[in-house]
């Protein structure tokens, strides 16, 4: 247990924070009228968000263990343990899904007409396994949460998604689920050679090269699933086109992050050795998926679908500074996947806000929305800005410090990354000059109203973390850079020239 | 002679001969199955008394200890809910029903004192007369269409199963003439001694077919999907449910038989386990009876328990006994649902089910959690059942075996999902609610319960079989 630093808050912190949406899920079964749900939907997933904060100001930005840990024996039988730790890996992440959530039930307020009170229970199930997934320390605990979060995810999709939401959600469920069962082989592997299931126990092992292999094609078959990485990102646009606004929104900011999560927490310091060894392979996949993603974005006519598609070359950004194994590269990455839930997601928002007056999706329908919503398109020209890494905002700080380390690790791979910067601005540009301005074919746009109060404030927070994180990103970073440090320690990895380029560049 | 070793028993006995006495004079409809229904309870209630308790009846044939126990109160239960939610035996007759409550009650005796039978002869007679009551029971149902399905599936049923009966007795006559006992525990010892010798396994692989039959394993598995389909609802979830309980029960007494080192018993239960995954799953994929696609996926199911007794070990045997009581309970919960949807008790068809989430939300959740309990989603208890036997066979070498368990995981979630998208995804054709009577609701409830705590704490079930495995190894 060295690598845990038990909770000293006099109460379960993190259990607490997992098992208050399951509490209100249940609650919000017996309440009477949709009205009631709604509020309550609001007020659990605000208190959970306010009970994060302790653990935010209560980190140690100086130690890469896992903090507020909490130990309990689950099945002893196999010795599986109910283990719960959060690290400079996870902080951030589940920082933002206990912000996102608040969100996204305000931004279902009128969106969602239908069964509400199962919607709302769908997306308090999710917020307990979504923020159980980051936490988790034993594998089976994590397995289980990764999986259960199918279902409420599958049904919100099911139904209340799109026209084609029966095709998209069983798309998003096979792919999902036929990733992850080689997953579970591994997970038992793991445990028949170290007798354990806990994560940082099987860290460091001396595994022979061929075992971390195959576990590590099977952790990557799973992950490069949800992340997703091309060639597997098919499900992402159907299930992210057919999803309500905030299923999306939980997809694009929470979901995809724990592919990319799971590279960091197993496949980086269980199998090193393989992750050195495929490493060319697995940039030059990143690479393909940033120009991939790029130019189809650049040729849709649906706004949902031209997000997806940039949350596919956004995602490749993170993998390949994961992949570049360097700290520059992963503290990028992982303060990428940040920006890119808080950027895609305000972006999704903001498509679904346009739906909800227009009921139509296509950019041609939304076409010169400038003069009649001006703070509508004020916000969706920040986060666009955003997302194409405009100097000054979140995601310029993530993809810089990425690129920095992908140049270290190999020049050529990097080279080629940079035209995705450059996609990027081109399909958001395309985007934003269609909708504020259009053209001369515009359509009738003056019924259009305005962002009301709570559409207003739903995306203010968003705002305040995309010039939070480009401005001063220095105290996200400062949580993050222990484990990091450890991480690549972990991997014993060293590039042939990095070395020599890290000497030269100050911190 | 101790009479309340033998209490669960001696209720079904009382029970049934009470049935049968009013099944000879008219009866109000409805009375016969309160009192079998209050015959279940007391069988529970006996169960309940007799778990501490341990002895042997009937010079040693029969033994009552944890392990028959545990098996026992398991049947028991399973049949409580059967009878909970089987209301009104919608397609059977009426003048009928209190010969088919005898039956089912006959049944379920005999698969009692299957569970602790510890000699060969009367684990023989037990296992028939749970059996024969089954085929009476199968063509008692309402013609319709004039296909005589219900006729067909009996007259299949009874041959296959007299053909794996005989073949299981062939193996019996060669286990006494190379041991000459027909006692387990003698049994047990003298056949490890003997085991090196291939008349010996193929004695037990012969006398295992017995079982493999009522588990519908591949090549036994020929009548399972027509029985499923051509017998009545009510009797489909018997019949698909609770037998299975007691076969594994005498699986793992007589894999106990074979050593580890017997590799030849264990391939064949390899080679058997592998193809009933495969078959199960892909036939499956392509089923529009929701209870003929319940037939295929339960051989893949079988499939799975024999996961846990190629590993010849007593955790394996416990975590197969664990597996098929979580099985017992997901069944149950799919019958429930197709048992009350059915309005005249016909087939029914997947179609069928479109959209019932707006006719009975709880309905819908029964089924739904159901089919991600059997797919092996978590937090349920059939993927807690799956991730052990996977572990375990894992741990005894058997990596090939558990990674086409995976892919066959893989496979089977589409057809599952295939009833969960009708559910929820597609308008119903009419929108008439679906009634539910109290004792539906309580059964939906309880079984829902016991799907997601039979998942999420495991441990206390499965120190209990191992520990009562480890008695009869």
């Amino acid at each position: 247990m060295d690598f845990l630093t038990m909770n000293t808050f006099g109460f379960p912190i993190l259990s607490l924070l997992i098992f208050l949406p399951l509490a209100g899920a249940v609650v919000a079964l017996m309440l009477p009228g949709e009205n009631a749900v709604k509020v309550w939907s609001l007020i659990v997933t605000l208190a959970v968000a306010a009970l994060s904060l302790p653990v935010w100001w209560g980190f140690d930005t100086t130690s890469h263990l896992y903090q507020f840990g909490e130990h309990a024996a689950w099945i002893p039988t196999l010795n599986i343990n109910y283990t719960l730790g959060v690290d400079g890996i996870s902080i951030l992440l589940v920082m933002m899904t206990t912000l996102i959530m608040p969100l996204c039930v305000l931004g279902s307020w009128r969106y969602i007409t239908t069964r509400v009170r199962e919607f709302m229970i769908c997306l308090l199930i999710m917020e307990t396994s979504m923020l159980g997934v980051f936490m988790a320390l034993d594998l089976v605990l994590f397995y289980v949460l990764w999986e259960a979060m199918l279902i409420p995810m599958y049904l919100l999709i099911a139904v209340w998604g799109g026209p084609r939401k029966t095709y998209a959600s069983i798309k998003f469920f096979l792919y999902t689920l036929a990733g992850s069962v080689l997953l579970l082989v591994a997970i038992v592997a793991l445990y028949i050679s170290q007798g354990t299931f806990s994560i940082p126990a099987l860290m460091g092992q001396n595994y022979s090269s061929t075992f971390q292999l195959y576990v590590f094609l099977a952790f990557f078959i799973a992950f490069a699933i949800k992340v997703p990485m091309f060639p597997f990102h098919t499900w992402l646009p159907a299930a992210h086109v057919e999803a309500p606004t905030a299923g999306s929104v939980i997809l694009a900011s929470v979901l995809l992050k724990m592919g990319t999560y799971g590279f960091l927490r197993f496949c980086l310091p269980i199998t090193p050795a393989a992750t050195v060894g495929l490493m060319p392979f697995l940039q030059w996949l990143s690479v393909a998926g940033i120009l991939y993603g790029g130019f189809t974005a650049l040729a849709q006519q649906d706004m949902k679908k031209l997000i997806a598609y940039s949350s596919v070359g956004h995602m490749g950004f993170v993998t390949l500074g994961i992949f570049a194994l360097n700290q520059r590269g992963i503290e990028g990455a992982v303060l990428q996947m940040i920006n890119h839930g808080v950027t895609t997601g305000a972006l999704f928002f903001c498509v679904g806000m346009v739906y909800e007056r227009s009921h139509s999706r296509e950019l041609s329908a939304a076409a010169g929305l400038g003069r009649f919503m001006p703070i509508y398109v004020t916000y969706l020209t920040v986060f666009s800005l955003s997302s194409l890494a405009f100097p000054g905002t979140n995601s310029f700080v993530g993809e810089f410090l990425i690129l920095a380390g992908a140049f270290f690790n190999n020049k050529i791979v990097a080279a080629c990354a940079v035209p995705g910067a450059i996609l990027a601005a081109a399909y958001m540009f395309r985007m934003l000059q269609r909708v504020i301005w259009g053209g001369t074919a515009n359509p009738d746009q003056s019924k259009m109203f305005d962002l009301n109060w709570r559409e207003t404030v739903t995306l203010a927070p968003l705002l305040v973390f995309v010039f939070w994180i480009g401005l001063a990103p220095e105290p996200f970073l400062k949580a993050i850079r222990p484990s990091i440090t450890n991480l690549i320690a972990q991997t014993a990895y060293t590039a042939q020239n990095s070395l020599a380029l890290t000497e030269l560049m100050p911190r | 002679m101790n009479a309340l070793l033998f209490a669960p028993e001696l209720v079904l006995i009382i029970g049934g001969l009470v049935v049968f006495g009013l099944s000879m004079v008219s009866v109000p409809p409805g009375a016969v199955r309160k009192i079998t229904l209050a015959l279940a309870l007391c069988t529970i209630a006996a169960c309940v008394l007799t778990l501490p308790l341990k002895g042997s009846l009937f010079y040693d044939a029969y033994r009552v200890d944890l392990f028959s126990q545990i098996v026992k109160l398991a049947l028991a239960a399973g049949f409580a809910l059967v009878l909970l939610f089987g209301t009104d035996l919608k397609d059977v007759a009426e003048d009928i029903r209190p010969e088919y409550y005898f039956f089912l009650i006959t049944s379920m005796l005999g698969l009692t004192l299957l569970a602790s039978s510890v000699e060969l002869l009367t684990l023989f007679l037990s296992l028939e007369l749970s059996s024969y009551s089954l085929y009476l029971l199968v063509p008692m149902r309402d013609e319709r269409g004039g296909m005589r399905e219900q006729m067909e599936a009996a007259v299949k049923y009874i041959l296959f199963g007299v053909v794996a009966t005989g073949i299981m007795l062939f193996g019996m006559s060669y286990v006494f003439g190379l041991t000459g006992t027909t006692y387990l525990y003698k049994l047990l010892p003298a056949m490890h001694a003997v085991m090196g010798q291939p008349v010996a396994w193929v004695a037990l692989l012969m006398m295992l077919c017995g079982f493999l039959f009522k588990l519908a394993v591949f090549p036994f598995h020929f009548w399972s999907p027509d029985v499923y389909q051509g017998a009545s609802n009510d009797t489909t979830a018997f019949i698909a449910s609770i037998p299975k309980v007691a076969a594994v029960a005498i699986l793992a007494r007589f894999c106990a038989l074979a050593t580890p080192e017997t590799q030849a018993v264990i391939t064949t239960l390899t080679a058997l386990s592998i193809a009933s995954m495969f078959y199960g799953n892909l036939v499956a994929l392509v089923q529009t009876d929701i209870k003929r696609m319940l037939g295929f996926s339960g051989i893949a199911h079988a499939g799975y328990i024999l996961l846990g007794f190629v590993t010849m070990q007593a955790l394996g045997f416990a975590t197969a006994l664990y597996y098929v009581a979580g099985y017992l309970v997901m069944m149950l919960a799919a019958f429930l649902v197709i048992c009350t949807v059915s309005p005249t008790g016909a087939n029914v068809t997947i179609k069928d089910l479109n959209g019932l989430h707006r006719r009975s939300p709880l309905l819908a959740f029964t089924l739904a959690v159901s089919m991600f309990a059997l797919a092996g989603i978590p937090p349920f208890v059939g993927f807690m059942g799956k991730f052990m036997l996977l572990t375990g066979a894992y741990k005894a070498g058997h990596l090939m075996l558990v990674i086409m368990a995976a892919i066959n995981t893989a496979i089977s979630i589409y057809y599952y999902l295939q009833v969960v998208r009708a559910i929820y995804t597609v308008p119903p054709q009419s929108d008439d609610a679906i009634g539910l009577e109290p004792g539906v609701r309580v059964a939906s409830v309880v079984l829902l319960a016991a799907i997601i705590a039979l998942g999420l704490a495991p441990d206390a079930i499965v120190q209990m079989t191992s520990t009562a495995v480890k008695a009869i190894m």
